[in-house]
């Protein structure tokens, strides 16, 4: 008993982490009919931001001219976007496209030769450097919307989500470079402590990031609700054509919701990077919100909770009792199941527990 | 004074449409725009309006202008704000959300009136005032038509583009709908009518333009187009069972695209 309730509290706490991601994914698809499959990189990046800001001066960081670029890229991106909305033109996004996908080129011959030191980290307060990564995310978020799938419009959905990969790629090798070959900590107030119930363990950070995912989600709601952005927001999922004649901006739409969901995966990033530290592998786990999207349908916020929830606890139930039950299955068979999970549901319903059916179209 | 000025319009690059429309809405007046199914009137309002790019469509030649100032190739959201404010046709409430919310969304562009507006399109559509929390899809096909004009009218629009209110209602609600918009008319806005209904529609607009195979045939004050025996015949003679039963089968689903 002890060891089933152990495993369903560990499933709960992972499945606040798959949550995160899936909403922001669950967000862009709503908004605008793209299958954003950036979120992992966006989440490591983001989650960068804030071992960068946490770490001491003494702690070398990878190369001062990789931070200055980052920042000059996104920064730029952000201000192009706050001063001239329509200006954007499409050979403006070309080009960035082009220099982003040099930026990666170069980086691979660059991290042959640069050792890392150059530089140490900022040396500021967890808290301080988790704002300071949500913005830098949320800019993040804008730039690749605007700089990347802008040029994408009217083309098939199939291209825009090719694009996607392409954008995460070029991210994981950044946030690879940048992370370098050691685990590094975000600075986290929580550790690896622990609070004890009987013989039932409770991890600070599982308890710290089921709060915050609770409390995320229902400021989502009460965004989407009450504010009128949110409700622009709802008003383009239904039908794009009666929000423009409501005035809204539908493309200030689309941008604030790759901001959200970038913000999103940096809050999940960081307590991935919680306790034992921000490797590379986090965005292994960041992949698993695309059985969960699928499970709960890729339109469906309260679908990406419930998917959430069903995928991790059946990932933490098959850690605790395959080992003993079905050995043969061989280890790391935990890996598989959500995306087992996720081919059942594909056969039984292809637009997810609780998708809208035309969405499957996609 | 809004104006179109040989307009031509121009689908997936090959489709013309819109042959050269030239037709104004002057101020606080209301003008019908008349003609067959098919003949482009939609396809006028989507020019005004901006919204010709998530169909596809583009503005090939001529001009729109708001006051003198040019509005073709502005963003849709701008010229709301510049106070021209449409309806689509098939009403597009959005049937998940509450009354409220799709009037809050009208509101979009003009939150800090949003109360005085609010107050506005409840006097003149009480039914809805006594259901604000009512899921509208759930409403009837009246009451869904005053909530999408209501809707277009929370931003406080100098010009009112309604594409064929009365399409699908029982006669005694176009009668409804008609006085509705004589009373928002009488308030100050300028109203564009387009109506497969002739006769209704010539009845309140002080000018009226009819539309062929995207162009415009004729152009003249609704009181000689009422006399006129072409309109007589084609337009107003049609009306009762051949054209209404054919606007009710026209259905429109809901598009979701991109857009530049
Ligand atoms: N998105 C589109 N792509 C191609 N053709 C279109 C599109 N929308 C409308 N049309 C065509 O344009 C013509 C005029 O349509 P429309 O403006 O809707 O006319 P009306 O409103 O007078 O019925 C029709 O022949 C219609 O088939
Ligand atoms: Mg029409």
């Amino acid at each position: 008993m002890t060891q089933f309730l152990q495993a369903l509290i560990n499933g709960v706490a992972i499945a606040a982490v798959y949550a995160l991601i899936a909403l922001g994914f669950v967000i862009i698809y709503k908004s605008m009919q793209v299958l954003s499959f950036a979120q992992p990189g966006l989440l490591l990046i983001g989650a960068w931001w804030v071992v960068f800001a946490t770490a001491p001066p003494e702690e070398g960081m990878p190369t001062l001219f990789w931070i200055v670029m980052m920042a000059a890229v996104t920064g730029a991106i952000g201000a192009l976007f706050l001063l001239s909305r329509e200006v954007v033109k499409a050979a403006v996004a070309k080009s960035l496209f082009v220099f982003m996908a040099l930026v990666a080129a170069i980086d691979v011959i660059w991290v042959a030769w640069v050792r890392e030191g150059d530089v140490g980290g900022l040396g500021w307060p967890f808290w301080a450097g988790v704002i300071f990564a949500l913005v830098i995310a949320a800019l993040t978020g804008i730039a690749i919307e605007r700089g990347f799938l802008r040029p994408m419009v009217g083309k098939p959905v199939f291209a825009v989500a090719i694009m996607t990969i392409g954008i995460d790629v070029v991210l994981r090798i950044l946030a690879i470079d940048l992370l370098g070959i050691n685990i590094r900590s975000v600075n986290d107030p929580w550790g690896i402590e622990v609070l004890k119930v009987g013989d039932l363990v409770f991890q600070h950070r599982q308890i710290a990031q089921v709060v915050t995912a609770i409390i995320v989600v229902i400021l989502l709601l009460a965004f989407f609700k009450y504010s009128r952005f949110g409700l622009a927001m709802r008003a383009t999922a239904f039908d794009q054509e009666v929000a423009l004649t409501q005035g809204v901006s539908v493309s200030t739409v689309f941008a604030m919701s790759w901001a959200i969901a970038a913000v999103l995966a940096t809050i999940a990033g960081v307590f991935l990077g919680s306790g034992f530290g921000l490797s590379p592998s986090a965005g292994v786990t960041a992949l698993k919100a695309l059985p969960v999207v699928v499970v709960g349908g890729m339109d469906s916020i309260s679908g990406a909770i419930f998917g959430a929830l069903l995928i991790a606890v059946a990932e933490q139930l098959t850690v605790t009792y395959q080992p003993t039950y079905a050995p043969w299955l061989g280890q790391g068979f935990a890996q598989v199941v959500p995306y087992l999970i996720m081919f059942i549901v594909l056969l039984i319903r292809p637009y997810g527990l609780f998708g809208t059916k035309e969405v499957e179209r996609v | 004074m809004l104006a179109l000025k040989n307009v031509e319009v121009v689908y997936s690059d090959v489709i013309l449409v819109l042959r050269g429309i030239s037709l104004t809405v002057p101020d606080g007046k209301i003008v019908a725009l008349l003609g067959a199914n098919g003949a482009g009137k939609t396809t006028v309002l989507r020019a005004i309006s901006g919204l010709l790019d998530i169909h596809n469509g583009e503005i090939t030649k001529g001009e729109i202008t708001l006051d003198g100032r040019r509005i073709d190739h502005m963003a849709a959201s701008k010229i709301v704000r510049l106070g021209v404010s449409q309806a689509l046709e098939g009403r597009r409430i959005l049937a998940e959300l509450t009354v409220e919310e799709n009037l809050r969304l009208g509101g979009h562009t003009s939150s800090k009136r949003s109360r005085d507006n609010l107050d506005r399109v409840y006097t003149l559509f009480p039914d809805l005032k006594d259901r604000p929390k009512f899921i509208a899809g759930y409403l009837s096909g009246g009451q869904q038509q005053m909530l999408a004009i209501g809707r277009a009218l929370m931003s406080s629009p100098r010009y009112l583009l309604l594409d064929e209110p009365s399409l699908g209602l029982a006669p005694l609600l176009v009668q409804q709908i008609r006085d509705i918009i004589v009373e928002i008319n009488s308030q100050g806005t300028g109203v564009m009518l387009v109506e497969q209904n002739a006769a209704m529609a010539l009845s309140i607009a002080e000018h009226g333009f009819i539309m062929e195979v995207g162009k415009v045939v004729m152009d003249k004050p609704a009181a000689e187009l009422l006399e006129d025996d072409d309109v007589r015949e084609f337009y107003l003679g049609l009306q009762g069972e051949d054209a209404a039963s054919f606007a009710e089968v026209k259905h429109y689903r809901r598009k979701k695209r991109w857009l530049s």
